[in-house]
C-alpha cells in the first residue's frame, strides 16, 4: 500500500517533468528562438536543477520520511508550475530586454522559470527510494523500481506531450493540466495514505 | 569467414561513390550534400536522393533560377519594384540575396541564417558574396526580427524562406510572428513567404496568414508563394503593369510574369473556420507530417 503510493508519487512526477521541459522548448521559442542553444539551455539548466534536488531530497530523507512528507514535495512541484503560467510573458520580456543573446537569455529564462519545480521533482527521486527501502540489502533492488516506473512516465510524458498534447491543447492548457494534476495525486494519495494504517 | 563479414559491413558503412557529390557536410543542424549533375550544382539536406534540392544554380548560366519557388520569391517586386532594403530570412544557397543584389545595385539586403554551415557552403560553393549593403546575420530569424524591433529599422520587403519540406521551424509559422513581422513592414511593405502547397497545414497557415494581413495574394505552382501586404493589398492591375516593365529585367533570370501570374488569386480555397496557429498552439511539424 504504502509502495503503491510511493511508486503512484514517482510515475507522475516522472511523467511531468520531461514533459515541462519539452514545454519548456515551446515557452521560450517565440523570443529565444529555436536553436541548438535553446535547448543545450534548457537541458544544462534540468539537468541542474534535478542534481540539486537529489542533493537535497537525500539530504531530507536522513531524518523520519513520511508519505505526507513526498507528498508535500510533489505538491510543491505542482505549486511552482503556476509562476509559468501567471508570469512566462514579462518574464521572458524583461529577460529579453537584458540580453538579447539566445545562450545567456535562455539561460537566465530557463532558471527563472523552470529551475524551482525541476528541483522539487528532483527531491521526489531519494526521498521515495528511502521510503521504498526497509531492508538495506533490497536497496538496489528499490532504486532500480523507483528509476523504472520514474522514467518509464518520464518516455511516456515526452511522447505525449510532443505528438499528441500540441495537437489539441494551447500550451497554457497542458501546463494548468500538469499542475492540476500533480496537485491532485499529492493530494489524493495524502488523503489515502492517511486513512491506511 | 569472419574477415570477409567485416569487408561486406565496411562496404555497407561507406556510401556508395558518387560523381555527383563534391561536398558533404554535417553541421549542428543538418546534413549539408553539394551535388553537381547535368550541369546543374544543387544544395541538397539529408542525404542523396532522399532530400530536396534546396538551391541549384546552373554552371553555364549561375543567373538563371532553376526553382519556380525563387521565382515566385522574386515576384514579390511587382508589388514594389525599387525597395530600398529587404530583409531575407533563410539563405539556403543564396539565391534570393544573390539575385536581388543583381537586379537592384543599391538596395540594402539583410539576410538572417541560423546555421553558420549554409552560410559557408552558400560562399564556397554558390557564389554568395556580401557587400557593404548586404549583411548575413547568422542566428535565428525570430530572434533577429525582435532584436530589429527595438530599432528604426523597417523594410520594404520581407523574404521569408525559412522552412523545408522536413522541418518547420514552427515559432515563425504562428499569428505572434507574423505580427511581428508586419510591424516591420514599412507602410505598403511586403511579406512574401515560401510556404506548402499541400498537407493538413496548408489551411492552417491561410487562416494564420489572414488573421495577421487580411486577404493576400497566393500562388500555387510547385510550392506555394504568398505575397501579403501592410496596408491595403495592390489591386492586380497595377501587378500587371508592373510585371510589364520588369518584363526585361527579368528576362535574364528566366522570370517570366505569364507564368507567375496565371495562378495568382486572393480567394480562399481553404476551410476559413481553421484553427490559426499561435505561439501557445503551433503543430506544425505534426500536421505538416504526411
Amino acid at each position: 500500500m504504502r509502495k503503491a503510493a510511493v511508486l503512484i508519487i514517482s510515475c507522475w512526477s516522472g511523467f511531468m517533468v520531461m514533459s515541462l521541459e519539452l514545454l519548456s522548448g515551446r515557452i521560450l521559442a517565440p523570443t529565444f528562438g529555436n536553436s541548438i542553444y535553446v535547448w543545450g539551455a534548457i537541458i544544462t539548466i534540468f539537468m541542474l536543477a534535478l542534481s540539486l534536488g537529489y542533493l537535497i531530497g537525500g539530504r531530507l530523507s536522513l531524518r523520519t520520511p513520511t508519505i505526507s512528507g513526498l507528498c508535500a514535495l510533489h505538491f510543491a512541484a505542482g505549486i511552482f508550475l503556476l509562476p509559468i503560467y501567471l508570469f512566462e510573458i514579462p518574464v521572458l520580456d524583461a529577460i529579453f530586454s537584458y540580453t538579447q543573446d539566445p545562450r545567456l537569455g535562455s539561460l537566465l529564462a530557463s532558471i527563472a522559470l523552470f529551475f524551482i519545480p525541476a528541483v522539487f521533482s528532483g527531491m521526489v527521486t531519494p526521498y521515495s527510494v528511502k521510503l521504498l527501502v526497509s531492508d538495506a540489502s533490497a536497496a538496489g533492488f528499490y532504486a532500480g523500481l523507483q528509476y523504472f516506473f520514474s522514467t518509464f512516465f518520464s518516455a511516456a510524458g515526452t511522447l505525449l506531450t510532443s505528438f499528441y498534447f500540441v495537437l489539441i491543447f494551447e500550451v497554457d492548457q497542458i501546463l494548468l493540466l500538469f499542475m492540476g494534476m500533480t496537485l491532485l495525486v499529492a493530494t489524493g494519495v495524502f488523503l489515502v495514505a492517511r486513512k491506511a494504517p | 569467414m569472419r574477415f570477409l563479414a567485416a569487408l561486406a559491413l565496411i562496404a555497407l558503412l561507406i556510401p556508395p561513390a558518387n560523381a555527383a557529390q563534391i561536398h558533404a557536410e554535417r553541421s549542428l543542424y543538418r546534413n549539408m550534400i553539394v551535388t553537381e549533375e547535368d550541369g546543374l550544382r544543387c544544395l541538397t539536406f539529408r542525404r542523396l536522393g532522399t532530400g530536396d534540392r534546396q538551391t541549384c544554380y546552373r554552371l553555364s548560366n549561375p543567373k538563371e533560377l532553376v526553382f519556380p519557388y525563387t521565382k515566385m520569391m522574386l515576384g514579390a517586386l511587382y508589388l514594389n519594384p525599387n525597395p530600398a532594403r529587404v530583409l531575407v530570412i533563410g539563405l539556403g544557397g543564396g539565391t534570393l540575396p544573390m539575385t536581388l543584389r543583381a537586379l537592384l545595385p543599391d538596395v540594402h539586403i539583410d539576410t538572417v541564417e541560423i546555421d553558420p554551415a549554409v552560410v559557408k557552403v552558400a560562399r564556397e560553393y554558390f557564389n554568395f558574396r556580401t557587400d557593404a549593403k548586404m549583411e548575413v546575420f547568422r542566428e535565428d530569424g525570430r530572434v533577429f526580427v525582435k532584436k530589429q524591433m527595438k530599432t528604426d529599422i523597417k523594410y520594404d520587403i520581407i523574404m521569408l524562406d525559412a522552412f523545408e519540406d522536413e522541418y518547420i521551424p514552427e515559432h515563425m509559422l504562428t499569428k505572434e510572428f507574423l505580427a511581428e513581422a508586419k510591424s516591420l513592414l514599412k507602410p505598403r511593405g511586403i511579406l512574401a513567404a515560401n510556404t506548402f502547397s499541400s498537407s493538413r497545414l496548408y489551411p492552417f497557415e491561410s487562416v494564420t496568414y489572414t488573421s495577421v494581413f487580411g486577404p493576400f495574394y497566393n500562388l500555387k505552382l510547385s510550392n506555394r508563394v504568398i505575397w501579403a501586404q501592410n496596408g491595403a493589398l495592390m489591386s492586380l492591375d497595377e501587378i500587371r503593369a508592373n510585371a510589364k516593365m520588369l518584363e526585361p529585367q527579368f528576362a535574364a533570370f528566366g522570370v517570366k510574369s505569364d507564368f507567375l501570374l496565371t495562378t495568382i488569386s486572393t480567394k480562399p480555397d481553404w476551410d476559413t473556420k481553421t484553427r490559426v496557429l499561435t505561439d501557445q498552439f503551433s503543430p506544425s511539424n505534426l500536421l505538416n507530417a504526411r
